[in-house]
């Protein structure tokens, strides 16, 4: 398999609990993605079912073998897809997933372990909090997903760089706000910093699928790109637009970066779990 | 004129290019997505409305927008003058509605009934509901959405008449404090005879927004800012060198008027009760 990929990132403006509809713009991105020789597309939080849900949320859960998401799964066949939607249990909890989806089969779920309560966000009075930071393997090597807010919190890319993910994929719907004196949104800058610092701390290329649109008033901003792990943006979508855009990604920066820099490599584990057993926020 | 401290002139100063991306993105999406095409909204003469129709001509294009001056009898020229200028620079269709008759009809049946004058509120508040009826109504024959035009500042005071000018289908400067809206007026071009006028409700000869209030916006945007953005507390900004009356009395407007920010209020006796526990997003499936 060659060290470099094509990494594709569709930066979407899904409708407010229309899956059919989503479903039908995801097709389509797909095959976009596939025309422009994408080994990978990736979609934003929620692509499927968009954001404000509320009471919908009930309403636009779907399991894992349900026709819609079986749809989609299917289309992995030669191009690998990340998409997410509200994903429901055996015991019909409802999360907030993303799945990656390889030759047809799910990969990987990654159920979003920090639901954000605080401001405009209610998340987690509908849907139900993952417990899981796993990586898993795609197309040879390890890769992680967080989504949105679980970026927000250093844990998620700790775990799952320090068990050995190379690729952290960050599906996101993340509203503007701030709009003073910047050059963008106070969370756009916020969001820029983290990745580029994450990519640089732990080695990683990151890849970041952050929706547009508005709903209620609020304002997806887009701004999706992918980070290599030098913390320089090899490719960047603009904002407030749908697009799609596309990237090269060398696998052989990480290890190059890694020697370089070696910050993950001298990360003591041991630190932490002397540490962490005594940490009482009680 | 008393202009803001520094650092807060700092604080809400606004990138207009990309503030004003994001509000025209704003009308021309929640219009569209509901199905519509077009949008009216009252033109006063004043910064507020002129800004909404700079804004809606820049989402949706002028033969898109329909801008209705409704003047009352007492309604100063210069404020027709400056919506006329308005309507000029934009080349924008504009009707004309004189609210007087309908206000004044009102007024002489209610006088007679109640045995006296109505007060200056009433009466304004009156006009204020005649033009949203106007508008509503126009709305309905020309199958357009009425666009708000209340700032964050008014808004947060409570400085409007509730299901009159405050009633909109959607509002793309509610979020956009008084100061805010000078600045993005000025980015999108509306007149100087309009920048640079007092704001004015125009109820009645020489009456100002400010000379009622009794404090001026820049004093109110001071204070809701740290209050409501920056969430200190009116101790906090008392401490921080504020008037303590004029602090607390603009906590107290914000409270008081709380009631106007909100949908009917609804007592709850079933399982389910509509804005308690049945809660869907507004845009929820268009």
């Amino acid at each position: 398999m060659s060290h470099v990929q094509t990494i594709a990132v569709a930066q979407i403006s899904p409708k407010l609990g229309d899956v059919a509809a989503n479903l039908t713009v995801h097709h389509q991105y797909i095959e976009q993605a596939r025309e422009q020789g994408a080994q990978v597309v990736v979609f934003p939080e929620l692509g499927l079912t968009g954001y404000l849900l509320q009471d919908l949320t009930l309403e636009v859960a779907r399991r894992l073998d349900d026709p819609d998401i079986v749809s989609i799964v299917d289309a992995s066949s030669d191009i690998d897809i990340v998409f997410s939607f509200i994903e429901e249990s055996a015991e019909h909890f409802l999360y907030i997933s993303s799945v990656y989806a390889s030759q047809g089969q799910v990969v990987h779920v990654h159920r979003k372990v920090y639901l954000p309560t605080y401001g405009m966000f209610d998340e987690r009075r509908y849907a139900t909090q993952g417990s899981r930071v796993e990586p898993f393997i795609a197309r040879g090597s390890s890769a992680g997903m967080m989504i949105c807010e679980d970026a927000w919190h250093v844990s998620v890319p700790y775990l799952l760089t320090m068990q050995g993910a190379t690729a952290l994929y960050v599906p996101a719907s993340s509203p503007g706000r701030n709009v003073m004196d910047e050059h963008d949104f106070g969370s756009h800058t916020f969001w820029r910093q983290l990745l580029q610092m994450y990519a640089q701390l732990f080695g990683v290329h990151v890849v970041f699928a952050n929706r547009v649109g508005y709903e209620d008033g609020v304002h997806f901003y887009g701004g999706s790109g992918v980070v290599g792990p030098d913390g320089r943006w090899i490719a960047q979508a603009g904002v407030g637009q749908e697009e799609l855009i596309v990237a090269q990604v060398d696998g052989r920066d990480v290890r190059r970066a890694r020697y370089t820099t070696p910050l993950l490599r001298d990360e003591r584990l041991e630190i932490m779990e002397r540490h962490l057993p005594f940490i009482d926020r009680d | 004129m008393r202009t803001l401290k520094p650092a807060i002139e700092q604080a809400l100063r606004v990138n207009a290019p990309f503030a004003t991306s994001v509000l025209e993105g704003f009308i021309r999406e929640e219009v569209h997505k509901v199905g519509f095409k077009r949008v009216l909204f009252g033109l006063s003469g004043g910064i507020d409305s002129a800004l909404s129709a700079y804004l809606a001509t820049r989402a949706l294009g002028k033969e898109s927008i329909h801008a209705v001056l409704m003047p009352y009898r007492t309604s100063s020229q210069s404020s027709l003058d400056d919506a006329m200028e308005v309507v000029r620079d934009l080349e924008i269709p504009y009707t004309v509605v004189d609210i007087s008759g309908p206000v004044d009809a009102y007024f002489e049946t209610m006088d007679k009934a109640l045995g006296e004058r109505a007060s200056n509120l009433r009466r304004g508040n009156r006009m204020a509901r005649e033009r949203m009826v106007t508008l509503y109504d126009l709305s309905a024959a020309q199958n357009a959405l009425v666009v708000g035009t209340s700032n964050k500042t008014e808004l947060l005071l409570g400085y409007g008449t509730q299901f009159g000018d405050m009633a909109s289908a959607l509002n793309p400067i509610g979020d956009l404090y008084k100061s805010q809206v000078r600045q993005i007026s000025r980015y999108v071009g509306v007149p100087s005879s309009i920048l640079d006028k007092a704001p004015s409700a125009d109820l009645w000869a020489d009456q100002t927004d400010e000379k009622e209030l009794g404090f001026t916006y820049d004093d109110a945007d001071e204070i809701l800012y740290q209050w409501v953005d920056l969430r200190l507390s009116p101790e906090e900004i008392v401490e921080r060198g504020y008037d303590e009356a004029l602090v607390k009395h603009i906590v107290t407007r914000v409270q008081r008027n709380q009631y106007k920010r909100r949908l009917p209020i609804i007592a709850k006796i079933s399982s389910r009760t509509i804005g308690i526990d049945f809660r869907y997003s507004r845009d929820w499936g268009v």
